[in-house]
């Protein structure tokens, strides 16, 4: 009754692991076509797989575990997709009814332990629930703020030899459950107005625009209106990275001339970005001379950390659409409402600060480093490479920043990473997430020798079912981010951020599991040996390249702590 | 500030531990909890009070709307309302003391639900601050056991909160 629920509700893949209370589940998946189960080698990866599913093509992933240890190993990644609002459905199984609360070899209270990471969770009582039960998760995982949702089913409600009529409900209502689907007309005015007056503005824009599915009308508006724009880590790709009205990334790592536009503003406006700490630094010095305009499909997120001037709940597309219809009726009738020659003045002046303090992107041009690569110009090299068309996905850690400073994402869900909760571990699965979703697509996962490890084991799983993703190991020999911290503001003692010389050859690795390894030492051989991985030859193969990069390196800009937007540290000598 | 907050929610299984895990979540506090079926058996009503400013009271309102399980979040405290509370309170009571405590019973209206030959039980309704004063006048010294309902509440006139 189950499989045929997540059939019905188009359910193709189920990442999972089998256990004794799921094994009535996995009978009846064992004799059907329709939905193909992913055997992986731990539940922690299985959930980032569904999750990496879910944001590469806007589908809810599913992902199905065992009672007690693997419902616990499910936690992290459920965590993972609450934090980024990913929609997901965890099926876990749970002990027959009649020993739950005693103990029960394999026992652990699932609804309980995942509560405040979920959506929302269902236990089911008894077996004749099942379809309503799902149809609800998916409706809830997916409506609204979208996130996680866990169905937690004892084995006795999916009993085969216990029959109940089936029948899956076409739609679900709930009255205590409406999410917002358009914004306040009024709201909206009043921000067309707002956005009117402006003569410094920034759009900062999220993930909220990815998973509004919202890209499209917010390019269209922001190059109407020629204001400048920055995405947030979750929002990369949202606008297009190469076009001259993006600012890169904004907030503790975003670049120079982000921030500074945003700390000399005299209007945001937000789109689905909720102030993360990460971005706004100390809140009581964000952004002094702003106005802030907030759209968010979720009214917790506004006036949360920055109060807002208009606050617009709703989703980001109609939103949008209705405001761009709004603005283009008032600047047709009257087009000097928009202080264009403001706005350019603008603009130059955040030319100014980029062409002071940019990033440079033109690291692979500049020949010979010596012996030590750099890894920005890893992230370089891979999108030249990779023609800016890859899914990327990343781990956590130095190589997650400098991935979002160096790769230019053109489009929406291409850039895959774990940004609220900042998982270790998520980089490899996820990519696997997106290659079982579009096995055409080139999918590299840049990661470092620190997160790999945390889940290494599901090379076997690419093995398996013939997964040929790319691997980008940033080896600095070190956690390097924590590493950066301890030297920056620990005096350099480097606490349990190293592993000494325990680290495995990851080449003879990756080969014991039937993969390609490279090794590369050499600045020299970086770019011969990225093509090689990405070439025809190995186009079926998991290619798995190991880069020494400069242990010593940093991430910068990097925001210091309790200050504004535009306090960053700019080098090992230079702030802001 | 202190606000007395109304939600309306399912009546289910866990929807009672989600709004209690919120407020642990949150960092939020909760200072009384009552909660109970209403005349549609399928809803339960609760009032909580809580401490906070109006930014965290917003943030507190928004989050419990977020729950899936409640369908109404008001904060009476922003407009006229009744609250009431009901305290149990067992005292000792003996020679001279029978009379006191029956005696300023009488003055706060409550009743004595309870009596043996060296107690006395009173229940005591009213606001918080009514049932505060009434320990204060008994006397810690002569108490023996207290325990209090926590807020039930609802706004004055016309406003209802339901479906």
């Amino acid at each position: 009754m189950l499989i045929r629920a997540l059939q019905d509700e188009g359910v193709d893949y189920i990442f999972g692991y089998p256990g004794g209370a799921a094994l009535h589940i996995y009978d009846a998946i064992f004799r059907q076509q329709r939905v193909q189960h992913i055997l992986v080698r731990h539940e922690q990866a299985a959930t980032h797989m569904a999750d990496g599913y879910a944001r590469a093509t806007g589908r809810p992933g599913v992902a199905l575990v065992t009672s007690g240890p693997g419902a616990t190993n499910a936690v992290t990644g459920l965590a993972t997709a609450f934090m980024d609002s990913i929609p997901m459905v965890v099926i876990s199984g749970q002990v027959p009814n009649p020993l739950i609360g005693t103990d029960a070899f394999q026992e652990t209270d699932m609804v309980g332990i995942s509560r405040p990471v979920v959506k929302h969770s269902f236990m089911i009582k008894h077996a004749s629930e099942i379809p309503t039960v799902v149809k609800k998760a998916f409706f809830i995982a997916t409506s609204g703020r979208p996130g996680p949702v866990v169905i937690d089913v004892p084995k006795d409600t999916t009993d085969p030899s216990q029959l109940f009529d089936y029948h899956y409900p076409e739609t679900v209502k709930m009255r205590s459950y409406s999410p917002a689907t358009r914004g306040h007309s009024g709201q909206i005015r009043k921000a067309v107005e707002l956005l009117l007056t402006a003569k410094r503005p920034v759009i900062y824009a999220g993930g909220g625009v990815i998973q509004g599915e919202a890209s499209a009308i917010l390019t269209e508006m922001t190059r109407y209106l020629g204001f400048p724009i920055t995405n947030t880590l979750m929002g990369l790709g949202c606008y297009p990275a190469t076009d001259p009205l993006f600012l890169g990334m904004l907030g503790m790592h975003g670049t120079y001339e982000a921030n500074m536009a945003m700390h000399h503003s005299d209007m945001i406006l937000a789109v689905g970005a909720r102030f993360d700490d990460r971005v706004t630094n100390d809140p009581e010095k964000f952004c002094p001379g702003a106005k802030v305009i907030h759209i968010d499909v979720d009214p917790a997120s506004i006036s949360k950390i920055i109060p807002a001037e208009v606050p617009i709940v709703g989703p980001a597309l109609p939103v949008l659409t209705d405001m761009l219809a709004l603005l283009r009726e008032r600047i047709e009738a009257d087009p000097a409402l928009l202080d264009r020659a403001a706005h350019g003045h603008w603009r130059e002046q955040i030319a100014g600060w980029r062409a002071q303090h940019g990033l440079d992107h033109g690291l692979m041009g500049q020949g010979s480093h010596g012996v030590k690569i750099r890894p920005q110009a890893v992230v370089q090299c891979l999108y030249q490479v990779t023609g800016g068309e890859a899914f990327i996905t990343s781990d956590v850690g130095q190589h997650q920043m400098f991935a979002a400073q160096y790769y230019h994402f053109d489009q929406p869900r291409r850039w895959i990473n774990s940004g609220g909760l900042g998982t270790m571990g998520f980089g490899l699965p996820s990519a696997m997430g997106v290659k079982f979703a579009y096995p055409d697509a080139v999918v590299a996962c840049v990661t470092g020798e620190g997160s790999i490890q945390m889940n290494i084991q599901e090379l076997s799983t690419c093995t398996q079912y013939g997964l040929p993703v790319k691997v980008i190991n940033l080896n600095n020999q070190a956690l390097g981010m924590v590493k950066q911290w301890q030297d920056m503001q620990y005096g350099g003692r480097h606490s349990s951020s190293t592993y000494q010389d325990s680290l495995p050859d990851f080449v003879r690795l990756v080969e014991s599991y039937g993969h390609v390894g490279i090794r590369v030492t050499e600045f020299a051989d970086l770019e011969g040996a990225m093509r090689e991985a990405f070439s025809a030859r190995l186009r079926d193969r998991l290619v798995f390249l190991d880069i020494s990069v400069d242990p010593d390196e940093h991430v910068y800009p990097m925001a210091i702590k309790g200050g504004s937007m535009c306090d960053m540290l700019l080098s090992r000598t230079e702030q802001s | 500030m202190r606000r007395i907050i109304a939600v309306l929610l399912e009546n289910e299984a866990g929807a009672l531990s989600r709004v209690v895990g919120l407020f642990a979540q949150r960092n939020y506090n909760i200072e009384t909890l009552t909660v109970a079926p209403t005349e549609d058996p399928t809803l339960s009503r609760l009032t909580l009070t809580t401490i906070g400013d109006d930014r965290k009271i917003e943030q507190i309102t928004k989050h419990l709307n977020k729950l899936i399980e409640v369908i109404k979040v008001v904060d009476l405290t922003e407009g006229e309302h009744i609250e009431r509370e009901l305290m149990l309170v067992k005292v000792k009571a003996v020679g001279a003391q029978r009379a006191e405590v029956k005696r300023t019973a009488d003055i706060f209206r409550a009743q004595v639900v309870d009596v043996t030959g060296s107690a006395y039980t009173v229940q005591v309704t009213g606001t918080s601050g009514k049932l505060d004063a009434f320990i204060h006048a008994i006397g810690e010294l002569s108490i023996l056991e207290v325990v209090r309902s926590g807020v039930s509440g609802l706004s004055r006139g016309e406003k209802v909160v339901s479906l």
